[in-house]
């Protein structure tokens, strides 16, 4: 079984090939010129006004956090529909606590505003 | 084919790894990091037990594996917002710093 | 056995990945800066997706993927981007007990280790059927043989949720 991954086996070492020559070609074969143009960060072609390294806002954390439980939720989701068809009723009757609860924490964060972009 | 022993030793190795980690670092988000490392290996074993155990089919060790990395996705939320309440108030996140506990 | 036997193709790639993950997970803990053992610890969970499936644990690599590297190492370097020179001006890495930290996980990994070679493991392991349906499989004890714990995890997950945005939050306007 493990044996039929040779494919994506395969592929990996490509990519991770294809990624190092790509990236000792040109320190071999590019000219060298450092300058201060150069060496500043690339910011869509506009002049950066902020230094990158400042914290940032807690609402990004949020946003990130709610994706996880999110995610987490998903994951249960997942087999639980393989075999919805099968079991029917029972294991939609089975999986509704487990949605509901989660439905109420994101009432919850709803009514918190945790997802107001402020 | 692999061994058993194999992934027990890759998965005692990652949890040594993450003790040490866990244990010896001062950044809190580094702290959390080796707890991470640890339930890797943890699940990496029930796994490989799940695999070369008698009824593949019963699937205890997955569904485990499966609980316990939600577990851990819930565990890193709240650790990591503890860790920025923590900072918002004491400017700080290293954990020797943190010793308003200690008499 | 007089000589050491021809390792197998698999072997060779079990090996491979396994110090893949072992050196990624080294890199963790003994990073100088927090930033890259984040991104390494991303590389480590890849690692233990690729030994999940060898173990043909293709659902369990997919979440670890989708769990692990997509969401758990984002919230890290989420973390780490948010409490930023909080270390300003540490170079050290490691508290004052990182010698006995470090004594005491090596005196840990030895002991399991020679526990794990004393121990006559079962060698061989059974073919899984392609057709049964592994997911569905899942899906199926999941909902019957542990629905307790399904839901335990649903009322976890809802408090995690709860609790971590009344952590986080900056309720100063």
């Amino acid at each position: 079984m493990a044996e039929s991954y040779l494919p994506l086996l395969i592929l990996i070492v490509l990519a991770l090939g294809f990624g190092a020559v790509v990236l000792v070609l040109p320190a071999l074969l590019g000219p060298r010129e450092i300058n201060k143009q150069k060496m500043q960060p690339y910011e869509s072609g506009i002049i950066p006004f902020t230094s990158p390294r400042r914290r940032f806002p807690v609402k990004y954390y949020l946003v990130a956090m709610l994706f996880l439980v999110f995610d987490v939720e998903v994951i249960f989701l997942y087999p639980w529909a393989a075999v919805l068809r099968d079991m029917g009723v029972f294991a939609l009757v089975a999986m509704a606590p487990f949605l509901l609860v989660l439905v109420l924490g994101f009432v919850y964060e709803l009514k918190k505003g945790a997802l107001h972009w402020r | 084919m692999v061994p058993l022993n194999w992934y027990l030793t890759v998965a005692a190795l990652l949890f040594a790894l993450g003790l040490y980690g866990a244990l010896a670092r001062r950044n809190a988000i580094a702290v959390l990091m080796g707890i991470e490392l640890m339930l890797n290996a943890a699940n990496l074993n029930l796994v490989a037990f799940w695999r070369y155990g008698e009824q593949v089919m019963a699937l205890t060790g997955q569904v485990f594996a499966i609980l316990i990395i939600a577990l851990a996705a819930a565990e890193a939320a709240v650790g990591l917002a503890l860790i920025i309440a923590v900072y918002r108030d004491r400017r700080t996140v290293d954990v020797e710093e943190l010793d308003l506990l200690q008499g | 056995m007089p000589t050491l036997p021809v390792p197998t193709f698999t072997q060779v790639v079990f090996v491979l990945i396994a110090a893949f993950t072992v050196i990624s997970g080294l890199g963790v803990v003994v990073a100088r800066n927090l930033f890259h053992s984040a991104l390494l610890l991303a590389a480590t969970f890849f690692g233990v997706a690729g030994l999940y499936v060898m173990l043909e644990a293709e659902f369990l690599a997919v979440t670890q993927i989708l769990i692990y590297v997509g969401a758990v190492a984002t919230l890290i370097t989420f973390a780490i981007m948010l409490t930023r020179g909080a270390m300003h001006g540490e170079t050290n890495p490691l508290n004052r007990q990182w010698g006995k930290a470090a004594l005491f996980a090596f005196l840990f990994l030895v002991g399991l280790l020679g526990y794990l070679g004393g121990i006559p493991w079962p060698a061989p392991f059974q073919a899984i059927q392609a057709d049964e349906g592994l997911i569905a499989r899942l899906g199926e004890q999941l909902v019957t043989r542990y629905m307790v714990s399904l839901e335990v995890m649903g009322l976890l997950l809802m408090v995690a949720l709860v609790g971590a945005i009344l952590l986080a939050r900056d309720d100063k306007p």
